[in-house]
């Protein structure tokens, strides 16, 4: 019992944790344009620009 | 005719104004931050990092640019710009002059849609990530958690359930409700009534320490429905962005034109009666006008589907959207735009559309039989166990894992996964579906009724022999057409090499032809009368005369060219037992011999767009339904009233817009293609809805009889929603109508196969 006190908050967090990583992902833009990223890695000279253009 | 057309083309005879587009175009922009704005360009062409780089690159260089970035899935380009530091017009010639067609894109319309499909996507997250975890603990309390560890387990259950059903729930509560307020039902209510009592019974349950709590199956059923209506929304928005890449730059403003000579930009709405106007060479007629000063050609294929030029001159009618071809016009605005010949198309598609035959939605129509009986059931079965065994709270139990087994998740996704994956099949093969209505509609077509121009033919015209005179005339003919832009000049280039003709000057006379002074010799090039003929008789397609000295010495023939694949594509429909027929606005010469080289036996001549209405209108009450494929202004309102239309990319705007497929591939074989395709996705839609009825149907004894746990629900609702997709993509099999490398442009293959 002593072990899930630490271990349910701690998969939650780690849930959370996902769960805000992807909302953050999908609000800077990084799943607008999954062709072109695809595209852009085989690109060797472009500086790497920031999705959103800053 | 390509945008780059319309801005490079210099006009001859009236003076070339300062181009005053600056406005246009800042008012597509929006503000980004201090000083900065942003506008969208589309780059159909762009497929390739070589084309991100030439484009991003060729723009980064402007001084006005602080960013560039091209979204390939979308096909446009994004740019932030200073107007202080330099003009927004060196925009789009930058992206022409890194060798890519561009237009702007109207920010308006894709931004509502962008919130939509973020909602659906977050919501998504949300349910997936309530769903795994609450899982976790289920799994858990079905391996026989002790009671203390099990109401932990359920509370802790229920922190997590409440907001996310609360949050991912609302795509589903908002729609339910407002059919409930219209007095209808829709698959949305039973899903909310299903989820809402059993998250209620479970807070129910977890507060009296119970055995059952279903938080884990309300919330996989709202994962699950929320992954189907995902994938539908973006298949609709690939190929609702892919229509809005075809538009083009349609007139949204006209050149005003003072006596003095200058002239100055003003918005369509705003051209009244009596205004003068410029229209330079390969523009379109903005609103109804009249021309005052200067003589042409206008192509009114698109307006009216006929498919030779009409040469116009001073006091001649021009109906909006016609293109004039050859030189610039000084014109007199006539009607304003809201009576002008693309309004009255607009007023009359309205009253098409309200004509046209209700159609239900396959889905709905089942959710009007399913929810009320699934209802029936579940208070049965708690007035049931309520009477004849006295136990209230068991009968409650029972009642909702009646709702929570027959909760329509296969039900739900039964239609719109079939819809997603035809349109993504239809997608890949060039074709754009506009909604799944169509795709059901088109499941039900007995007929198929083709406009002419632009549909059947290619909407330009082709170079067809020589019906007279020398054939060493044809390259002297070739040569003169070379100083012209007239389309029938162009066939004629196409269609031989120019020969020299020793000549210092060509004279276009605007209306009639070209001339040239060779060696004492006067050759002319155009209609009979100018080239000292008589006037020719209206024949089968068009013609054009070689004149030597003021005598006619050679006359060529020219055709609409038909599309390579119609007459396979027709005899495809006929063996498919389709009626096939045509409905033209042009003459009927040219409409027989089409119809002759096709082998449709009905086709119908000069029709006006209300007559192609009242036919409609005709077949569709003696019980026939009618696909519409048509791509003019004039077939606008008849794309609307038939059953279901389809359009090919170079349609009007309008007519695309009125469409429910386009076509992007340039085969009329699409048409046949649609059909089969609408046909299996309909087998397969009945298919699914027998799947999961049948399976709820399995399920149900089970429930009522009060069999039914909280494990038994997670694996019958996972299980029936697995089997009805994996049936949906059943139709991905099949040949494709073009190959993968095909839907590249084969100018960018070339273009790729060199670097």
């Amino acid at each position: 019992m002593n072990g899930l006190v630490i271990l349910i908050p701690a998969a939650i967090c780690l849930g959370l944790l996902a769960l805000v990583t992807f909302l953050w992902s999908l609000k800077t833009g990084q799943y607008d344009d999954l062709k072109g990223a695809s595209e852009r890695i085989l690109d060797d000279e472009a500086p790497i620009r920031r999705v959103d253009g800053k | 005719m390509p945008v780059s057309a319309i801005m490079d083309t210099p006009s001859p005879g009236i003076a070339e104004p300062a181009s005053d587009e600056t406005e246009a175009l800042l008012a597509l922009s929006r503000s980004a931050g201090a000083e900065a704005r942003q506008i969208e360009f589309a780059v159909p062409d762009a497929y390739c990092v070589t084309c991100i780089n030439a484009i991003e690159n060729g723009l980064s260089r402007l001084p006005q640019v602080v960013s560039a970035r091209v979204n390939l899935s979308q096909r446009w380009v994004r740019v932030v710009f200073t107007p202080e530091r330099g003009s927004v017009l060196d925009l789009p010639r930058a992206i022409r002059a890194s060798g890519y067609r561009t237009h702007a894109l109207d920010p308006v319309a894709d931004n509502r849609q962008d919130h939509a499909l973020h909602e659906l996507i977050r919501c998504m997250a949300v349910a997936g990530f309530a769903a795994g975890n609450i899982m976790l603990f289920s799994v858990s309390i079905w391996s026989g958690a002790d009671a203390a560890t099990r109401d932990m387990f359920h509370w802790i259950s229920a922190l997590i359930a409440l907001p996310a059903i609360a949050y991912a729930g609302r795509p589903f509560f908002r729609s339910a409700f407002a059919a409930l307020r219209v007095g209808r039902t829709n698959m949305d209510v039973p899903i909310s009534i299903g989820v809402v009592l059993a998250t209620l019974l479970s807070i129910w349950e977890t507060v009296h320490s119970g055995a059952h709590a279903y938080f884990d199956a309300s919330t996989m059923l709202l994962f699950f429905l929320l992954v189907g209506r995902t994938f539908d929304h973006l298949m609709r928005e690939k190929a609702r962005g892919a229509i809005a890449n075809l538009a083009r730059l349609t007139p949204r403003g006209a050149m005003r034109w003072f006596p003095d000579g200058t002239t100055t930009y003003v918005p369509v709405e705003d051209v009244v009666p009596g205004m003068e106007l410029l229209l330079r060479a390969g523009e379109r007629v903005p609103v109804d006008c009249r021309v005052i000063e200067g003589r042409g050609d206008v192509d009114l294929s698109i307006v009216t589907g006929e498919s030779a030029a009409v040469s116009i001159g001073p006091g001649a009618s021009l109906a909006a959207g016609a293109i004039n071809l050859a030189a610039a016009l000084k014109v007199e605005a006539e009607r304003p735009v809201s009576e002008s010949f693309l309004s009255q198309m607009a007023t009359l598609m309205e009253t098409a559309e309200a004509s046209r035959t209700a159609h239900r939605r396959i889905a709905d129509r089942a959710a009007a039989i399913y929810a009320p009986a699934v209802h029936a059931f579940a208070i049965a079965t708690f007035l049931g166990w309520g009477l004849l065994a006295g136990d209230w709270h068991e009968a409650l139990m029972s009642a909702v894992a009646v709702l929570i087994i027959t909760c329509p998740c296969a039900l739900a996704l039964a239609v719109p996964i079939v819809h997603a994956v035809a349109a993504g099949r239809l997608f890949r093969n060039g074709i754009m579906m506009r909604d799944g209505t169509a795709l059901e509609r088109a499941a039900a077509v007995t007929d198929i009724a083709f406009d002419k121009t632009g549909t059947l033919t290619l909407g330009a015209v082709r170079y067809d022999g020589q019906v007279s005179g020398d054939p060493a005339m044809l390259p002297i003919a070739a040569n003169l057409a070379g100083h012209s832009r007239h389309p029938l000049a162009a066939a004629l280039l196409a269609a031989s090499p120019a020969a020299p003709l020793p000549a210092d000057e060509f004279h276009e006379i605007p209306g009639q032809g070209i001339e040239a002074l060779a060696d004492g010799v006067w050759w002319r090039l155009g209609s009979a009368p100018f080239c000292g003929g008589p006037q020719a008789a209206a024949g089968d397609g068009t013609e054009a005369c070689l004149g030597r000295d003021g005598r006619v010495v050679a006359v060529f023939r020219f055709v609409d060219a038909i599309r390579p694949d119609a007459a396979s594509a027709v005899a495809t429909l006929k063996a498919a037992g389709k009626r096939v027929e045509m409905l033209s606005g042009d003459g009927p010469a040219t409409v027989e011999s089409v119809a002759e080289a096709l082998a449709i036996e009905q086709a119908s001549a000069r029709l006006s767009p209300e007559a192609k209405l009242v036919i409609l209108k005709g077949q569709a009450e003696a019980g026939r339904r009618v696909m519409m494929v048509g791509d003019g202004i004039n077939d606008a309102p008849a794309l609307r009233a038939a059953h279901v239309s389809m359009a090919p990319s170079s349609a009007s705007d309008i007519g695309r817009s009125a469409a429910d497929f386009v076509f992007t591939n340039g085969r009329l074989a699409s048409v046949p293609f649609v059909l089969d395709i609408a046909r299996r996705a309909d087998r397969l839609v009945r298919e699914n809805l027998v799947l999961a009825i049948g399976y709820n149907t399995l399920a149900l004894p089970l429930a009522v009889a009060g069999h039914v746990t909280p494990l038994v629900a997670a694996v019958a609702m996972s299980t029936s929603s697995v089997l009805v997709v994996a049936n949906a993509l059943r139709l991905n099999l099949g040949t494709n109508l073009v190959q993968p490398e095909e839907a590249v442009p084969a100018w960018r293959q070339a273009e790729a196969a060199r670097t």
